[in-house]
C-alpha cells in the first residue's frame, strides 16, 4: 500500500507539473499576475510529492520489500544500511527519480528563496522548470517506473553490483546530480529570460549565485567520483576519459566558462547574447549526458537499436529541450542590445579568453565523445576514442588558459594595463623560474616536461594569490593594514582567489603523481617484502574478511621505514555470494600528500600472491585542489551582493533612492 | 582454521587476475617499457574504454603476450600496431588514426578555436567602430538627479 502511495505521489507530481507549467506560462503571456502567482506554489507541491515519492521508495529498501521489483533487483536484505540507502540510486529508475527529485528541489528552492524576482520572470522560470520536470516524470512513469510490483514477491533480493557497494557510491550521485541538474536552473533562467525579451546584469546577478551552487556540486560530484575510480577500480588510474566521465566533465567545462561569462554581464552588462547560449549548452551538456549514460548508446550502437525506448524517449527530450532552447535563442538573440565595449586587453578580455578556451575544450571532449557513434551510425566504420587521444588534445589547449588564469584578476575593467599586471606578477613569475631552475638542476633534463609542468602549478599557486596580495598592500603597509584592506574585500575576490589556488594545486597534483610515480609488480608469499619509495612492505599473511554479502581474504602487509614499523596495510580480495562476483578492494597510506597504493592480484592455493604497489607522488592534491574550487566557490557564493534573496536590483534601488 | 584458509585461497584464486602479470613482464626493461607504452594505447576489446594495460580480460592478457612476443620478434612499435589493427581493426587503437576519415575528430579543438576566435575577433571590430550609444532623456535625468544627490553629501 504504502508503494502504491509513493507511484500515487509521481502521478501527482507530474499533474503538479503540468499545472506549474501552463498556467504561470498563460499568465505571463497575458500578464495576468493571479496565474503567474500560480508558479511557486506549484513548484513547491510538485517538490513535496516527489520527495514523498522518493521516501517511499526509500523506504522500500529499508525494509527489504521484495514485492517491489526495483527492489529485488538491487538489494538485499543482508546488505548494510548504507549500502540500502545508497541503493535506492544506484539503478537506472532509482537515479532517474533522485534527477527529477532534484530538479523539484532546484524549482522549490527558487519558488522559496526567489523573493525579490520580478513576478513575470519569476513564474516563467519556475514555468520552464516545471516543464523540465513534466518531461522526466513522464519518461519515469512511462519507461522506468521503480513502483512496479512482483508476484509472487520472492523472499530474497539480488543484491546490488558490488562495485557499486562502497561510500562513494552514497556520496557521489547525489552531489553530481545537484551539480548535474543544477544547470537546469540557469537554462530556465536564460529560457525565461529570451521569452521575456528582457535581458541585463540585474538578470545575470539573478542566475550567478545558482550557477555558482551548481557548478560547486558538479566540483565536488567530480572529485569524488574520481577519488572512487581511484580506489575502487583498483589499477590506480584517477581519470580515465571514459564516455560517462566526459559526460559530467562537458557539463563543468561549460559551467565553469558560464560562471566567468557572467561575471562580465553582471558588472559590464556585456556578453550578453553568449551568456546565454553558455547557459542553454551548459545544460543541454547535462542533458546529453543523461542520454549517454541512460540510453545504453555507450555500449553500442546496436546495443541502443535493439532497445531504443528509454534512449529514444531520453532522445526526444534531449532535442525538444536543446531544439526549442536554441531556436528560441536564434529568435530572439539578434534582438537583444549589445552591452559595454571594452578593449581586447582588460579584464572582460581575459574572461573572453577564457570562455573561448573552455568552449573550445568543451568541444574536443564532446567531438571525441561522440565521434565513435556517429562515425559507427554514418559509416559502420569502429574506432575508439580513448585517454591518449584526449591527453594530447586537452591538455595543450588547456596550457594557455592555466598561463592566463593569474593575469585575469590584475587586469582593469573595460582597458587593462598588461604591463602594470605582468610587474605584480614578478614574483610568481620569479618563482615559476627558480622551480624550472632548480628542477633542471636536480632531475636533469630528462623530466623537463614533468618541471615545466610543475613551473606552471607554481604560478598559478603564487600568481593566484597575487591580486589579493597587491590588493591588501601585502609588505607595502602595516600589517595591520593589509589585514583591515582583507576584511574590506568582497568575499568574491577572495573566492576567486581560493578557486584559482585550487586549481594549482589539482595541476600540481596531476603533473606530479603523473610524473613521479612508481609501479610494482611482484609475485609475494607471507614473509617477503618489496622496497617502495624508500619504504619496505613486508607481507604479513592472509587473514578471512566477511561483511554484509561477501567473503573473501584479506592480506596483511606492514610498512617500515628506516627498520621501524610505521604501520599496516589490508587490501582484500572479496568474492560477492549473491551476484557471484568478485571485486578487490585496494588499500591505501596516505604520506603527506603522496600515496602508497596497493591492490592484489592472483592469489594461488599455496599462498604466492601477485601484489601491485603504486607510489603516487603529491596524488591527493588533485582531489585536495578541486575541494579547495568548490570552497572558493561556496566563500563567493556567501558574498553579500550574491546571496540569494539579499540583493535589491539596481533598477528598483534607483527610484527608492531619488525619495 | 587453516582448512578454511585454504578453501578461501582456492575461492579467491578463482578470481581473475589484474592487469600486467609477473610473469608477462619482460626481461629486458627498455622492451618492457615500450611495450607498457604500447599496451596503454591499445583497447581491451571487450572493455568498456579501458585500455589492454588496465584490463584484467582474459583477451587483454592475450593481447599483452602478443604485443611482448611481436616486440621480441623485433617489430617497430607501427609494426605491432599495424599487425593488430590488420587483425582486429582500427577499433583497437585508443589514439585514432591521422586519416580523412578522423579529419574532423582531430581537426576538433583546432575548429573550435578558429570558430570562436573569428567570432570574437569579429565582435571586438564591431564594437571599435560602434559609437557608443548617447543616454536617453530619461537616462540624462536620473544620471543628474544622482549627481546632484551626490553632491549634497
Amino acid at each position: 500500500m504504502i508503494v502504491e502511495l509513493g507511484h500515487y505521489s509521481l502521478v501527482l507530481a507530474l499533474a503538479l507539473a503540468i499545472v506549474g507549467f501552463v498556467l504561470p506560462l498563460i499568465g505571463a503571456l497575458r500578464h495576468d499576475a493571479q496565474l503567474m502567482a500560480v508558479a511557486p506554489s506549484a513548484t513547491v507541491a510538485q517538490f513535496v510529492f516527489v520527495a514523498i515519492s522518493f521516501a517511499v521508495l526509500t523506504h522500500a529498501y529499508l525494509v527489504s520489500d521484495f514485492s517491489v521489483a526495483n527492489v529485488v533487483e538491487n538489494s538485499h536484505s543482508m546488505k548494510p544500511l548504507i549500502f540500502k540507502i545508497s541503493g535506492v540510486w544506484g539503478n537506472h529508475e532509482g537515479s532517474m527519480l533522485l534527477w527529477v527529485l532534484i530538479l523539484a528541489l532546484f524549482g522549490a528552492l527558487v519558488a522559496l528563496f526567489g523573493r525579490n524576482l520580478p513576478l513575470r520572470l519569476k513564474a516563467l522560470v519556475l514555468s520552464i522548470q516545471s516543464l523540465i520536470g513534466v518531461a522526466f516524470l513522464f519518461f519515469i512513469l512511462a519507461t522506468s517506473n521503480p513502483f512496479l510490483r512482483l508476484s509472487p514477491a520472492p523472499i530474497e533480493g539480488r543484491d546490488l553490483n558490488p562495485i557499486l557497494q562502497d561510500i562513494g557510491l552514497a556520496i557521489h550521485p547525489p552531489l553530481l546530480y545537484l551539480g548535474y541538474v543544477g544547470c537546469s536552473i540557469s537554462f530556465s533562467f536564460a529560457i525565461a529570460a529570451l521569452i521575456d525579451g528582457r535581458i541585463d546584469a540585474a538578470w545575470a546577478r539573478w542566475v550567478r549565485p545558482w550557477t555558482l551552487a551548481a557548478w560547486v556540486f558538479l566540483t565536488l560530484g567530480i572529485a569524488m567520483g574520481s577519488y572512487w575510480a581511484y580506489y575502487e577500480l583498483g589499477w590506480g588510474g584517477w581519470w580515465f576519459w571514459d564516455p560517462v566521465e566526459n559526460a559530467s566533465f562537458m557539463p563543468w567545462l561549460a559551467a565553469t566558462a558560464l560562471l566567468h561569462s557572467a561575471i562580465v554581464m553582471e558588472k559590464r552588462d556585456a556578453l550578453k547574447i553568449w551568456t546565454i547560449l553558455l547557459a542553454i549548452l551548459a545544460f543541454s551538456l547535462s542533458l546529453l549526458g543523461t542520454f549517454l549514460v541512460r540510453s545504453g548508446v555507450l555500449t553500442s550502437v546496436h546495443a541502443f537499436a535493439s532497445d531504443p525506448t528509454r534512449g529514444v524517449f531520453i532522445l526526444g527530450i534531449l532535442c525538444v529541450f536543446i531544439g526549442g532552447g536554441l531556436a528560441l535563442f536564434a529568435a530572439r538573440a539578434p534582438s537583444l542590445a549589445p552591452g559595454g565595449v571594452f578593449a581586447p586587453i582588460s579584464r572582460e578580455g581575459a574572461l573572453v579568453f577564457n570562455n573561448l578556451i573552455l568552449t573550445a575544450a568543451c568541444a574536443t571532449v564532446l567531438t571525441g565523445t561522440l565521434y565513435p557513434l556517429v562515425l559507427e551510425a554514418l559509416t559502420g566504420g569502429k574506432i575508439s576514442v580513448g585517454a591518449p587521444f584526449f591527453d594530447m588534445t586537452f591538455g595543450p589547449l588547456m596550457v594557455p588558459l592555466l598561463i592566463a588564469v593569474p593575469f585575469g584578476p590584475l587586469l582593469a575593467w573595460k582597458r587593462g594595463d598588461l604591463l602594470a599586471a605582468s610587474q605584480r606578477l614578478m614574483a610568481a613569475f620569479l618563482v615559476a623560474l627558480a622551480v624550472i631552475v632548480i628542477g633542471l638542476f636536480l632531475a636533469g633534463t630528462g623530466s623537463a616536461l614533468a618541471i615545466l609542468g610543475i613551473a606552471l602549478a607554481a604560478w598559478l599557486l603564487v600568481g593566484s594569490l597575487s591580486d589579493i596580495a597587491f590588493r591588501v598592500k601585502l609588505g607595502r603597509a602595516p600589517l595591520a593594514e593589509s589585514v583591515r584592506r582583507g576584511v574590506g574585500l568582497p568575499r568574491a575576490a577572495w573566492g576567486t582567489m581560493v578557486a584559482h589556488f585550487g586549481l594549482g594545486l589539482t595541476v600540481l597534483g596531476i603533473v606530479a603523481s603523473t610524473a613521479w610515480n612508481s609501479e610494482t609488480i611482484v609475485t609475494m608469499k607471507p614473509g617477503d617484502s618489496v622496497e617502495v619509495a624508500g619504504r619496505t612492505l613486508a607481507m604479513d599473511g592472509f587473514l578471512p574478511v566477511a561483511g554484509g554479502t561477501y567473503t573473501g581474504t584479506a592480506v596483511r602487509f606492514s610498512i617500515r621505514e628506516g627498520g621501524a614499523a610505521i604501520g599496516t596495510l589490508q587490501p582484500e580480495k572479496r568474492f560477492y555470494t549473491v551476484q557471484n562476483m568478485p571485486t578487490t578492494e585496494s588499500a591505501i597510506r596516505t604520506f603527506g600528500f603522496s600515496q602508497l597504493y596497493v591492490s592484489l592480484g592472483d592469489v594461488k592455493p599455496d599462498g604466492e600472491t601477485t601484489v601491485r604497489v603504486y607510489w603516487k607522488s603529491l596524488i591527493t592534491l588533485i582531489w585536495l585542489g578541486a575541494l579547495v574550487m568548490a570552497a572558493g566557490g561556496t566563500l563567493s557564493l556567501s558574498d553579500r551582493r550574491l546571496r540569494v534573496g539579499a540583493p535589491k536590483p539596481a533598477r528598483r534601488a534607483v527610484p527608492v533612492a531619488a525619495e | 582454521m587453516r582448512r578454511l584458509l585454504a578453501l578461501l585461497l582456492l575461492l579467491v584464486s578463482l578470481v581473475p587476475a589484474l592487469a600486467v602479470q609477473p610473469d608477462e613482464v619482460l626481461p629486458d626493461p627498455a622492451l618492457e617499457a615500450r611495450a607498457r607504452t604500447l599496451s596503454a594505447e591499445l583497447r581491451c576489446l571487450i572493455c568498456q574504454s579501458q585500455s589492454i594495460d588496465d584490463s584484467d580480460a582474459s583477451i587483454a592478457r592475450d593481447l599483452r603476450l602478443l604485443i611482448r612476443e611481436r616486440l621480441k620478434a623485433g617489430d617497430s612499435d607501427a609494426a605491432v600496431k599495424e599487425f593488430l589493427v590488420d587483425r582486429y581493426g582500427e577499433y583497437v587503437l585508443l589514439r585514432p588514426a591521422f586519416a580523412w576519415h578522423n579529419a574532423l575528430l582531430w581537426g576538433a579543438p583546432l575548429l573550435a578555436l578558429a570558430i570562436g576566435g573569428s567570432l570574437f575577433f569579429l565582435l571586438f571590430r564591431r564594437r571599435r567602430n560602434a559609437p557608443a550609444a548617447a543616454l536617453s532623456a530619461e537616462e540624462e535625468q536620473r544620471l543628474s538627479a544622482l549627481i546632484a544627490k551626490g553632491d549634497e553629501r
